[in-house]
């Protein structure tokens, strides 16, 4: 899906606050909240695709202003809602107050029939597909070229993961574009590197 | 309305965390048990420090710094060093005098968190996921790492679950350290790329 989530190359964000030794947990319910979401995995409560994608499902508005943290409990929330091992009511009544959810999932989708395997140095387009559902290409390679710079292992294919339907494990590619070729004449010069499963990609010819 | 609800209505944080722990821990799943350990491994085992070990043998080590450049995960493990288990591959990306090498994630905040440690709050805000990718010098120099301009940068952008690292230039005036001076020096913000040593 083409959510707010995909924040790569957005404009208009103001300086990185950074700082040297930057803290990972300022408040204590961060640290209960990050290890609440990690029982729910351990316990096959859910599994990592469903987990993102339940937090790009967050209405935009929410997302934007949630902390990390907050979109991680409101994903893990979510999910076990929706997967009936707790009840909204439940957390309603348990907190005080009301307890936002991420909105409804569209469907997922299964491998690209007749994907191609490609080579280290090879050529390749990103597929311009539009995705209903979960989705790990990022829309600023939608359509660019770009080459195959290092291949994984398989992985469960994420589009499909996210939403229990079936798929064959794919491997996924490094996939090094000019950020030229990304952004045109409004970019910083730089090589920009992105993780692609095979369902993304096509050979590109010349 | 709880004094800790928002004038909207919505609870807090703490009460809609304190919410779902209650959950969990009526279904018998022993939440402040599973908390505990997890605030163990968070502050005592997912350490910087893991892969300044990486770094400082890679420094000292030719023939482990190829095998940490050709299979990573097979490297660190050799070090003791783990990685969740959906975690397949670990790519080390090598900075060199004419070469810069940073990571990130655009679309959420992956890390290879139990090498480099848990990712810094900057790293998962929307700031540096936005122009991280498309103004990458810039964004790099308002860090504090004003690069050369005939240093060519790369970004890698965490979309998948490969995990990445920078190994960092080892500064000159080191020589003869031993490794554990050498561990001393890695920071994570180095192994994320925003830093030199």
């Amino acid at each position: 899906m083409d959510g707010m989530h995909d924040l790569g190359g957005k404009q208009g964000f103001g300086r990185i606050r950074y700082e040297l030794n930057a803290k990972v947990f300022h408040e204590p319910w961060e640290m209960r909240a990050n290890a609440l979401y990690s029982l729910a995995v351990k316990l096959g409560l859910f599994n990592m695709d469903e987990y993102r994608h339940a937090i790009e499902r967050m209405e935009p508005r929410h997302y934007l202003t949630a902390s990390y943290y907050e979109r991680s409990l409101t994903s893990l929330a979510t999910l076990c809602v929706e997967k009936g091992v707790f009840t909204l009511h439940e957390l309603e009544r348990g907190s005080g107050g009301s307890f936002p959810l991420a909105l409804s999932s569209a469907g997922g989708r299964t491998n690209v029939a007749g994907r191609d395997h490609f080579n280290i140095a090879e050529k390749v387009r990103v597929r311009s597909d539009y995705v209903p559902g979960h989705v790990r290409m990022p829309a600023y390679i939608r359509g660019k070229c770009g080459v195959v710079v290092g291949v994984s292992p398989l992985y469960p294919f994420a589009d499909a993961h996210a939403h229990g339907v079936q798929s064959d494990d794919e491997p996924t590619y490094d996939v090094r574009f000019q950020s030229q070729d990304l952004w045109s004449n409004d970019s910083d010069s730089a090589l920009i590197h992105v993780s692609v499963f095979e369902s993304y990609l096509e050979r590109a010819t010349g | 309305m709880s004094e800790l609800t928002t004038p909207s209505g919505v609870a807090s944080m703490q009460q809609r965390t304190d919410a779902v722990e209650a959950a969990f821990e009526l279904r018998g799943h022993k939440p402040a048990e599973f908390i505990n350990e997890f605030e163990h491994l968070a502050e005592e085992q997912w350490l910087p420090e893991n892969g300044a070990r990486v770094i400082a043998r890679a420094w000292t080590d030719a023939a482990f710094k190829q095998k940490l450049l050709t299979n990573g995960r097979e490297a660190v493990y050799e070090l003791g060093l783990t990685m969740p288990i959906h975690h397949r591959h670990l790519v080390a990306l090598e900075n060199t005098p004419t070469c810069h090498n940073v990571i990130c994630c655009t679309l959420c905040s992956c890390t290879a968190f139990s090498i480099i440690g848990l990712p810094p709050d900057w790293y998962k805000e929307l700031e540096y996921r936005a122009r991280i990718v498309r103004e990458s010098r810039t964004v790099l120099k308002e860090m504090g790492l004003d690069l050369p301009s005939d240093v060519e940068i790369r970004v890698w952008d965490t979309t998948a679950d490969t995990r990445y690292m920078v190994i960092p230039e080892r500064p000159a005036h080191t020589l003869g350290w031993t490794e554990q001076q050498l561990v001393d020096i890695v920071s994570k913000d180095a192994m994320i790329g925003v830093a030199r040593i």
